[in-house]
């Protein structure tokens, strides 16, 4: 008898499973609006052609060593890293209090930030702190803390689905009535899934209650200079924050605005008060780290840290993102103005308005499904729609998918 | 502190906002582990004559890691091919690897690799086969959703196992006997009691090959050993650190997992290709998991799956991409085969040649032991005080439990090391 013969089939990631639905499916229409990873207009992953440069020169360079990284990452990238999420002439990266964790990818990230709060955060193994992530989230925020031992992961409001957009009042009402010291996970633009993010306004309030409530700020940033092409601007929530004397953990993915996916390029940005505590913290995050993979691995590492490092290379590197945004912006305009073209019931202003990859079209499960199964087009349950997925070659029959959609199935 | 923050400009602002206590104020300083402490001492010590014994990479006679120009050759051919993919791998990994890898282990005709009872995972290096091994133990072994232990470790083995089971939410870590000081070599009586008296249904934690003190089991005592966990429903948990080091080839430093499969054990196996093909920062490493019934194994993988995606979601694509092109090749394997089978041989030099030389030197203690041993890990003896001595007078850094790693040792500080052994075992004891 297995001693694992108990063990239960696990409920399929969804986004997964609509990938392999679209793959088995032999539609000649098909398309894939699931997946979080970008496309180019021929529907390709694009390899950044910075990053083809600089994986030639990375492999031509015999001097390179190939030795095991520090437990913590490698230097140069740990620090330009959280320099292009607080900004190189940040104050707070002047005082020396801004350190930071070289993971794998941003959900490395998150995990060795949740196992160091489950450990040390509001007292010492507190398990019962309550996580808060936004109702709707991504899928894997909740797993991440559950798996590092919290055992009260909930929600607070963010998606008004009546009006389309951010329901403030709820987001603030859960902040003044959760629990002091609560752990709020917050997505620092192009909030996925909705594509809504805060106004700056919006962004000042949130801070004035959590700054009051000491709360603890945990952003997510997987989509920086996705969201308007501009790095500086996509930041602007972090550093609003950093300024208002907030200590804060951001996670940073590097998968989607580098395109390196499979190398699983993340770091944890960590801002305390002090370069005391800041020590402290990562000596505690040097025992998680070598607890969990040892050292990280060095490729794309390397790679974003000669770029990021190397003023030419940066050019290229934000010259490549706007590329990649720009083109997210040319469908978003395109969508709406054809759906507008076609009469399509109900307002599309959202398609525009919302930011980043993702967009919250406001078709509801039923409609979802005749999508996916009358059209060939794959999108979530959720109604997100991946804007990557949509080429000039597809986007009038999207179009036209919804518009039929929405006539057909209310 | 204060004066230098007030004197930045809009500093003072930041001072006016952080004027309570940190949050993480709590927070104490991590002691630094030993391994972190050597290390430390050596770099900041001066003496030209240092040597460091104490690493895990193996070392070539130069005193470099290992770099195969050969694997060199591989990734430079890699970076200009266009048709390689940067999308999400899948949680997995890269499922050639996966299958090269499973091979390695358990060899191509394993009965369980027929059956279809094997699940193979590419992880993010040893340590993340260990840890991934112990959330799917904790989660799932026996029907128990949080299963505590006992998991059983060697003693001397590597001072971060424990942690690692601990960190996957598992607190009973205790130690078996294993490394027998006086006889330099294994414990078995100690080990085989030990083992009788763990609690049924314990994980034992077991090192196929390259234990930290070089001490291997022989094929009798692996037959007493999986006797012994059968009857009393012990688990293996097999290690592989330095695959490939010891015997010059995968599949012979693997024996100990493929006796164990044949005899219809259930069994996990994490293993490090690291060492054997020098890629190091590309932290390659595997977890195999053999089932006893293929009925399980989706369910199983489906949960493993899980685990992964809150961990690191996917594993890094580019060192496995390197290793399954080598293995995949003949030609390529061929090559790179000849360089394993030289870092094996090379060890075996250096251990002939530092036996030979602290017996010229009629150094205290017997050093057989060097060479019955295989593989770059070795435990010399040295007690605490020799250890200390060794460092602080004659600059040469071992681990604390007086383990080194033989690849480390080269012609140019062969003579030095020897000596300062000699010195430290002959000396007083420091006041």
């Amino acid at each position: 008898m297995s001693v694992f013969r108990d063990v239960t089939q696990a409920v399929p990631v969804a986004v997964f499973k609509l990938s392999q639905d679209f793959n088995n499916d032999q539609d000649p229409n098909k398309v894939n609006l699931g997946v979080g990873a970008y496309r180019t207009d021929e529907g390709l992953p694009w390899v950044l052609p910075v990053v083809k440069k600089v994986e030639k020169v990375i492999a031509h360079d015999d001097r390179l060593n190939h030795e095991y990284l520090p437990i913590l990452g490698l230097p140069q990238f740990r620090s330009w890293a959280s320099k292009i999420a607080l900004g190189a002439a940040s104050p707070a990266v002047q005082e020396d209090r801004v350190g930071a964790v070289q993971c794998l990818g941003g959900t490395g990230a998150l995990r060795i930030g949740a196992e160091f709060l489950r450990r040390f955060h509001n007292g010492s193994n507190n398990t019962k702190t309550p996580v808060y992530v936004s109702a709707p989230t991504w899928e894997n925020h909740n797993a991440v803390f559950a798996s590092s031992g919290f055992e009260d992961v909930r929600s607070y409001k963010y998606w008004d689905a009546q009006n389309r957009g951010l329901d403030l009042a709820g987001f603030l009402g859960d902040l003044e009535t959760c629990p002091e010291h609560s752990i709020f996970v917050l997505h620092a633009c192009a909030h996925n899934p909705t594509g809504t993010d805060p106004t700056q306004e919006q962004w000042m309030k949130i801070a004035e209650v959590m700054m009051r409530r000491r709360l603890f700020v945990f952003f997510d940033s997987a989509y920086q200079g996705f969201a308007s092409g501009d790095l500086d601007k996509d930041a602007w929530a972090i550093r609003y924050f950093v300024s208002m004397g907030f200590e804060m953990f951001c996670a940073q993915s590097f998968s989607k605005n580098f395109g390196l996916y499979n190398e699983r390029v993340g770091n944890l940005t960590i801002v305390a008060r002090d370069p005391d505590n800041l020590q402290r913290v990562l000596s505690q995050m040097e025992k998680i780290v070598r607890t969990t993979w040892s050292n990280p691995p060095s490729q794309g590492a390397r790679l974003v840290a000669i770029t990021l490092s190397d003023p030419g290379l940066f050019e290229d590197w934000k010259a490549n993102v706007k590329t990649m945004a720009d083109r997210v912006l040319l469908m978003r305009a395109q969508l709406q103005a054809k759906l507008q073209a076609l009469g399509t019931p109900g307002t599309w202003g959202h398609i525009t308005q919302q930011i980043g990859m993702f967009s919250f079209t406001g078709l509801n499960p039923k409609q979802v499904e005749y999508m996916v199964k009358e059209r060939h087009v794959y999108l979530m349950a959720s109604g997100r729609i991946n804007m990557c997925g949509l080429t000039t070659k597809n986007i009038d029959y999207v179009a036209q998918s919804i518009h039929a959609t929405v006539t057909s199935v209310q | 502190m204060q004066s230098r923050r007030a004197s930045r400009a809009g500093a003072s602002k930041h001072a006016d906002k952080i004027t309570k206590p940190s949050v993480f104020v709590d927070t104490h300083a991590a002691a630094s582990n030993q391994e972190a402490k050597s290390l430390f001492a050596f770099k900041t010590d001066d003496d030209v004559r240092k040597v460091y014994l104490a690493g895990r990479e193996y070392l070539n006679e130069q005193g470099q890691p290992y770099v195969s120009p050969f694997i060199g050759k591989i990734k430079r051919r890699m970076s200009s091919d266009q048709t390689l993919g940067s999308a999400h791998p899948s949680s997995f990994g890269l499922a050639e690897f996966n299958h090269r890898a499973t091979e390695a282990v358990l060899g191509k005709k394993s009965s369980a690799i027929v059956e279809n009872r094997v699940l193979g995972v590419q992880t993010v290096g040893f340590t993340g086969a260990v840890r991934l091994g112990a959330e799917l133990l904790r989660h799932w072994y026996n029907g128990d959703a949080a299963w505590q232990g006992p998991v059983y470790l060697s003693s001397h083995c590597d001072d971060s196992l424990a942690g690692v089971f601990q960190a996957a939410g598992m607190p009973d870590v205790r130690q078996y006997r294993y490394w027998d000081a006086g006889r330099r070599g294994v414990c078995m009586d100690g080990l085989l009691e030990d083992l009788e008296t763990a609690p049924e249904r314990s994980v034992v934690v077991l090192s196929a090959s390259a234990h930290p003190t070089g001490a291997e089991l022989s094929r009798e005592h692996w037959a007493l050993i999986a006797r012994l966990m059968m009857r009393r429903q012990l688990f293996p948990f097999m290690l592989l650190p330095v695959a490939g080091l010891c015997h010059g080839e995968l599949e012979r430093d693997a024996w100990p997992v493929q006796y164990c499969q044949s005899l219809g054990m259930e069994l996990l196996c994490a293993q490090s290709f690291s060492h054997c093909f020098g890629l190091y920062g590309e932290h390659v490493g595997h977890l195999l998991c053999v089932l006893r019934q293929s009925s399980v194994l989706l369910a199983v993988r489906s949960q493993t799956e899980r685990l992964i995606n809150a961990l690191w979601a996917q594993p890094p694509v580019g060192g496995a991409r390197i290793v399954a092109t080598v293995l995949s090749n003949p030609a390529h394997r061929a090559e790179w085969q000849e360089g394993v089978w030289h870092m094996a041989a090379r060890c075996m030099l250096v251990r002939e040649r530092l036996r030979e030389k602290l017996r010229l030197l009629g150094t205290p203690g017997c050093w057989d032991h060097l060479t019955q041993q295989t593989g770059p890990y070795c435990c010399t003896g040295l007690n605490v005080e020799q250890v200390e001595y060794l460092s602080k007078r004659k600059h040469v850094y071992v681990l604390p439990n007086g383990c080194l790693n033989v690849s480390a040792v080269n012609s140019c500080n062969l003579d030095y090391v020897t000596e300062a052994l000699h010195e430290a075992l002959s000396a007083e004891p420091l006041s």
